[in-house]
């Protein structure tokens, strides 16, 4: 019998390799290749004088040493702006190895390639390069006062400006019978893969040709940039992202400058090279997330209703803007949240630092947004003395406003329409998760003991699925293997099986039957890239468009050869056959044999294809006109616009009176991303998420000093959180179907991190007594908090 | 720079020797993947906090990032590639990472598995602290680590059943 696999907690296809160590990630290839290492820069912000490579031309094994002055016409230029905006008026972009001025610590100025790693380190340590240092911009107060430049030809360091308005704020604000201004700061955080970054480059030079592996979040993205840059055409260029050791959004920024110097020298040396980052490296060379300062000013009535919202932020994004303004973007329309907001103003900065350019990580200026958004929700309760849910309920889109327009325009171009959800359904359940009624009897039986808890709540509405497409290609071979290909890449969502779960339902084939490659150029080459919680959204539905041609194409075959009407067929378990009777049966294998016209046979069961096999009507094609050999079908989705999922997040924490460490007892997730694929999947991504948010809000920060230098880029230093960290997270799901796509899905990847750093401040204000306005907090910043509001109170 | 002084030596790996020719700074996660081939160890931080590379030197878990292959003379390595059957069947380790959704993107989860190994063979039924404690000095990006607790109950489970001994 064919099982219903879709909605499913079935296993992971992926997992028995992976588990028996047989994964194959981009450093686990190429043994023979030559390595490449890079001299990067130790200052933030220099004037490149000299680079004398001799110290490293009798390094045993050196085969190159390149600098800006050896790249070709092409490869000199700046790399892409990717996402080009009206706003973004000032864009800068790298060069692959620096030309003359160095922006932040740990740009490439020299490549070295060697016979192996440890020489090509050899080498690259008796590179010399000769600075003059410049005085570096770090941190946004220094960017915004613009006392020294960045980029000499960029004024004010502001790289982009944006204003985008729904009604008159400042008046709504100015009328209001309340009002509320404050600030609010977030730090840089950044994804951190335990797998950094890594290109591998076989140059074949008999077939002109190049097949790239990268650790990547979009092979089609990283084929174009090699094709455009080392001056190929496109089918001359592969590029497979192989097993990826995760992303999080820091591998869907392309081409890193790797990405090109890597296959440039592999064609230029005519042999295989390999990069493989180290930690380090990733610390300095890739990039950064989330800092923000934000100005918010609210206006509201006595019950708690927004009448007007006005946020101006400013954005660090660092040294350069190859992805564009992507994330102050996202953080600018996604801020309102599930609440009606009569009139909103949001306008941003993106300023230049020297530091490593930010481009997004898991939540993509969410987080930041929603800070901001629920911070105000709850100082509009602390103001009022109401309830924290109470006034986000009476602020709540409710369902019959969908679909809802927010009157803003989304990351994608598109206007911003939230098409489904239930926020006070979400908000009900998520109050019984956590019991949130009751928890005033635990707080006051933990405060008899001496302990100190709180509770707070983050919201938060997501876009997901932006486009502007996927593809996806289904074909069933004639040995009955269900070949399932799309072109954007995995890094452990496990697309192998969900996917799979998508066809063999939809096909009505055994899930074992089907085999699922994503992002490989050379099985699909038409695709964008994993990122926005797109890819079950958009390859999904895909491919489940694919699977319903290839269904519609094994009933019509079979109906021929079974003189049945195609109406009354069905296929179960790879067989097509007529309901009610199954003696009438072709097996899918068989049917794929018929879908293809043979002059030659090749085995027992193609001779039924042959031309002599069976009689046929003479006056018409073996191939009826508008149709193809082959069961196979290849599909695309595209979007009219983003689909929007939702959720609740509830923490209690205890801090400690005396350490100020803060410890999260519970943590409670509603989640609506419509309907689920795989339930037991997207637990895992949510599980993940909230551990990014968790470590975002109390652990993880970018510590710059004041010259530009990263304090603490290994993990010793950076807090990544271990299972000792990580609360135990409860989960409950709603599920509001998308009208938006066949499947009825919504994206999942990112949800998990967003309300994080938002529902744990919330906590531990109420635990502490006073705001807290800025994230991540460690017990040291906590312990100054509390000293503050001490002496304050004191005096 | 003259050619470094190379160092002939056997490895044994998973029960089965490997000579190799190494200078002295080779490190052994760098022997083992790119001299021997077995690159299901993997390398995260070469520092020796992140445990990727967890393998098990005599039983005992060791950061296969912090020490010379010239020192891994004459012990007996373990990794993740020793954990299946002979015919590639999943031991109860690895079964109980599957079912329980204990690995995402999977580079982290050889240490993991390796660190795993050895703890239940400490500990054949650790309670849920020492579970949190055993593996608190491995990172995993992707999964917030509820489900590799979980995978550690189940496979704490599995092997009290008789389903299935650890290797080695």
């Amino acid at each position: 019998m064919t099982t219903q696999l879709f909605g499913q907690p079935v296993e992971r296809r992926e997992d028995p390799r992976l588990l028996r160590g047989e994964g194959r990630y981009v450093d686990d290839l190429g043994r023979s290749a030559a390595a490449a290492a890079f001299v990067r820069s130790p200052h933030a912000h220099a004037r490149v004088l000299d680079v004398d490579v001799t110290g490293a031309l009798n390094v045993d094994g050196l085969l190159a040493v390149y600098t800006f002055e050896d790249l070709p016409e092409r490869v000199a230029q700046p790399l892409p702006l990717l996402i080009p905006h009206p706003a973004l008026t000032h864009p800068r972009t790298q060069y692959a190895l620096a030309r003359d001025e160095i922006n932040h610590v740990g740009e490439a100025v020299v490549m070295v390639v060697a016979t192996d790693r440890y020489r090509a380190e050899d080498a690259a340590e008796r590179v010399a390069v000769t600075y003059e240092p410049l005085a570096p911009v770090v941190g946004l107060e220094q960017s915004e006062a613009a006392r020294t430049l960045v980029h000499a030809d960029v004024p004010g360091n502001r790289g982009a400006h944006m204003v985008q308005q729904v009604g008159d704020a400042p008046a709504a604000i100015a009328a209001a019978p309340h009002r509320l201004d404050f600030r609010l700061d977030i730090e840089r955080s950044a994804s951190t893969p335990l797998e950094g970054r890594g290109v591998y480059a076989r140059w074949d030079a008999q077939d002109d040709s190049l097949r790239v592996y990268s650790s990547t979040q979009t092979p089609t993205g990283v084929r174009a940039a090699i094709a455009a840059i080392l001056e190929l055409a496109d089918a001359k260029v592969e590029v497979i992202a192989p097993d990826v050791g995760g992303g999080f959004g820091v591998k869907i920024m392309h081409p890193w400058p790797e990405e090109i110097l890597v296959p440039w020298a592999a064609r230029t040396l005519g042999r295989e090279v390999k990069w493989t980052e180290d930690r380090r490296e990733h610390f300095v060379a890739a990039n950064h997330e989330r800092a923000q300062e934000q100005h918010v000013s609210v206006g509201f009535d006595d019950e708690g209703r927004i009448l007007g919202l006005d946020v101006t932020f400013l954005h660090d994004h660092g040294a350069y803007t190859p992805y564009g303004i992507i994330v102050p973007i996202i953080t600018s329309t996604q801020l309102p949240g599930p609440y009606r907001l009569p009139a909103y103003r949001v306008e941003f900065s993106s300023l230049y630092t020297n530091t490593v350019a930010v481009t997004p990580y898991r939540g993509a200026g969410r987080p930041q947004g929603v800070f901001a958004m629920e911070r105000t929700v709850d100082r509009i309760a602390a103001h009022l003395g109401l309830d924290r849910t109470e006034v986000r309920a009476r602020n709540f889109v409710l369902p019959d406003e969908m679909p809802y327009d927010l009157g803003l325009i989304f990351q994608d171009g598109r206007p911003a329409i939230y098409d489904s959800g239930d926020f006070p359904e979400s908000l009900r359940m998520l109050k019984e998760l956590i019991d949130w009624d009751g928890f005033t009897a635990v707080r006051a039986a933990a405060a008899a003991e001496g302990r100190r808890l709180g509770i707070g709540l983050g919201c938060y509405v997501e876009g997901t699925g932006v486009g502007p497409y996927e593809g996806g290609h289904v074909h069933v071979e004639t040995n009955g293997r269900v070949m399932v290909s799309t072109g954007l890449s995995t890094q452990g969502q496990g697309h192998e099986t969900v996917f799979a779960q998508i066809v063999a339902t939809e096909l009505g084939v055994p899930m074992a039957d089907v085999h699922v490659t994503t992002g490989d150029t050379r099985r699909f080459g038409y695709a964008v890239g994993t990122f926005a919680s797109r890819a079950a959204v958009m390859s999904g539905n895909a491919i489940a468009l694919a699977a319903r041609s290839v269904r519609a194409k094994a009933v019509k075959v079979a109906a021929d050869a079974l003189e049945a009407n195609p109406d009354d067929m069905e296929i179960v378990d790879g067989v097509v056959r007529v309901k009610g009777s199954p003696a009438d049966a072709i097996p899918l294998r068989q049917v794929a044999v018929l879908s293809n016209p043979l002059r030659y046979s090749f085995s027992e069961e193609a001779k039924a294809a042959t031309q002599f096999a069976a009689p046929a009507d003479p006056d018409e094609p073996p191939i009826p006109r508008g149709e193809a050999p082959g069961l196979e079908s290849r599909d695309y989705y595209s979007p009219i616009r983003s689909t929007f999922a939702n959720g609740m997040h509830a923490v209690i924490v205890e801090v400690d009176p005396d350490t100020a460490e803060v410890k999260v007892l519970r943590y409670a997730v509603v989640h609506d991303c419509g309907n689920l694929i795989n339930p037991r999947i997207v637990e895992g991504q949510i599980h993940g998420g909230v551990a990014q948010g968790v470590a975002g809000a109390l652990y993880e920060r970018m510590a710059y000093d004041e010259h530009g230098q990263l304090l603490n880029a290994s993990f010793m230093d950076f807090l990544m959180p271990y299972a000792t960290e990580v609360p135990r997270i409860e989960t409950a799901h709603l599920q509001t179907p998308s009208p938006l796509n066949p499947l009825g899905i919504k994206g999942a990847g990112e949800a998990g991190v967003i309300p994080g750093a938002a529902a744990i401040a919330a906590a531990i204000e109420d635990a502490e007594g006073y705001p807290i306005m800025r994230m991540p907090l460690s017990p040291d910043d906590l312990f100054r908090l509390r000293r503050e509001h001490a002496e304050e109170a004191a005096s | 720079m003259s050619a470094e002084h190379l160092h002939d030596l056997t490895l044994t790996v998973n029960g089965v020797p490997h000579p190799v020719s190494v200078p002295a700074r080779r490190l052994l996660s760098d022997a083992l993947r790119h001299d021997i081939g077995l690159t299901g160890t993997h390398v995260g931080c070469e520092h020796g906090v992140c445990g990727c590379c967890t393998v098990l030197l005599d039983g005992q878990p060791v950061r296969s990032c912090l020490m010379f292959a010239v020192s891994a003379r004459g012990h007996e390595i373990t990794t993740v590639e020793g954990l299946a059957g002979p015919g590639g069947e999943l031991n109860a380790v690895q079964r109980a990472f599957q079912e329980c959704h204990g690995l995402q993107c999977g580079f982290c989860t050889p240490g993991f598995l390796m660190t795993v190994t050895a703890l239940l063979a400490e500990n054949p039924s650790p309670t849920e602290d020492e579970v949190v404690e055993g593996i608190s000095g491995n990172l995993c990006r992707c999964t917030g680590y509820q489900n590799i607790v979980a995978s550690v109950h189940r496979a704490a489970a599995l092997m009290t059943d008789g389903a299935g001994e650890p290797r080695p």
